[in-house]
């Protein structure tokens, strides 16, 4: 039971690496210019709904693999 | 370089002993005027002090104010409201017991100094591949952080000493983190949460002479929270919690609901005959890191706090390669 929170942890950790990764590729160069004075705003807007989505899918898959790694132990 | 090392010093030594001297009059007070809970997980009828939150806000405060008068940084500023608005609002539910929406909903509130004082940079910083520019994307984060710290560490104040031990390590991984990455004044403002908690858990560990309350866990969680933001290293920070992160998400998602936790009916462990804590099989019970811990056999209190401070040393341990990796890009 304990290596699998150990190993519940590193796949945290390596979740945040990779999820923190495609923030800064995804949504870094992210920019909009046809909007005027408002464009940071409705880019901001896009970078969060975008980030918010990753959240989810980051959550979902935390979800899968807590099932996955504990299932077992509890059920026994 | 001297003229940080003598305020580092002056701070930590305040905050620890601040929190060492006041500590045993405050349990004195507490027991005398009744305010005492029962330790649920002692055999006997064991009574303990509550809340010890306000000698923990009082060696926070003295060694920030003593800081503030080094640096005049608004970051300071910032760390004292948060944390004495964090205090007062866990205060008011060690009091009187309030909804389940009422410490995030304050906590929120309480985080809004940070936006006025102007101690935040936008930018997000992440391991390897850099930073991103998230202005809109991080007043969220802020008013979200502080609530998400300051429940996380109140969350996993189960077991004597747990609370105030998971904040030693996780405080002095994220002071060690800021000096990797050589922001050195918030390190040294970051110092004396590390030396508040390792003053407070002489008292706090088992068994315990007074437990911090809510009071105390938020305002451990609300200053952890203010530091990473000030800092700029919320990652790390959130790495650094993991453990108490695993908690509050293993939680949240067998309750499926923001709820207090005295409301859940089911019963996630109990005791054996000779009075260690086992994992129980009530299916509506939620799960947490504790049952997690206790699934592999039933422990001893004392054993299942270690067991936690191994993971924090782990997931520490994580962070500070994370610190590395920020001065690394692909």
């Amino acid at each position: 039971m304990k290596s699998g929170l150990y190993g519940f942890l590193f796949a945290m950790w390596g979740l945040i690496i990779i999820g923190g990764g495609i923030m800064v590729v995804l949504l870094g160069p992210f920019s909009i210019q046809q909007f005027g004075d408002f464009h940071w705003l409705i880019a901001s807007g896009i970078k969060v709904t975008v980030a918010l989505f990753l959240v989810v899918i980051w959550i979902l898959i935390l979800s899968k693999l807590k099932n996955y790694i504990f299932k077992k132990e509890l059920n026994s | 370089m001297i003229e940080l090392i003598i305020p580092a010093i002056i701070s930590c030594i305040l905050a620890f002993f601040v929190v060492y001297f006041t500590t045993p009059p405050l349990i004195k007070i507490l027991v005398k005027k009744n305010y005492t809970v029962k330790d649920m997980n002692k055999q006997e009828n064991v009574m303990v002090a509550r809340p010890g939150g306000i000698s923990i806000i009082l060696g926070i405060v003295v060694s920030e104010i003593v800081l503030y008068g080094f640096f005049q940084l608004n970051e300071i500023l910032a760390i004292i409201i948060i944390t004495t608005a964090a205090f007062a609002i866990g205060y008011v539910d060690d009091r009187k017991v309030m909804g389940g929406w009422f410490k995030p909903l304050t906590l929120a509130i309480a985080a809004l100094p940070i936006i006025f004082l102007g101690a935040y940079s936008s930018d997000l910083a992440f391991p390897l591949f850099g930073d991103v520019q998230i202005p809109l994307l991080y007043l969220g984060l802020i008013i979200f952080m502080i609530p998400i710290t300051g429940n996380t560490i109140n969350s996993i104040d189960v077991f004597n000493g747990v609370a105030s031990g998971f904040m030693v390590i996780a405080s002095f991984t994220l002071s060690i983190c800021l000096f990797i990455l050589q922001n050195y004044e918030i390190a040294i403002v970051s110092l004396p949460l590390g030396f508040v908690s390792l003053a407070f858990y002489k008292y706090h560990k088992i068994p315990s002479k007074i437990f911090p309350g809510d009071s105390g866990a938020l305002t451990f969680g609300a200053m952890y929270g203010v530091i990473a933001i000030v800092g700029g290293v919320e990652i790390i920070a959130a790495i650094a919690l993991l453990p108490a992160v695993i908690n509050s998400f293993l939680f949240l998602s067998s309750v499926k609901r923001v709820v207090e936790h005295r409301q859940i009916k089911g019963k996630p462990v109990e005791f054996t005959s000779d009075f260690k804590l086992k994992a129980t099989n009530d299916k509506t019970a939620p799960v947490t890191l504790v049952r997690l811990i206790l699934a592999g056999g039933p422990l001893t209190e004392k054993q299942v706090g270690f067991a936690i401070f191994k993971l924090a040393i782990f997931s520490g341990i994580l962070a500070i390669i994370t610190a590395f990796m920020m001065g690394v890009s692909l």
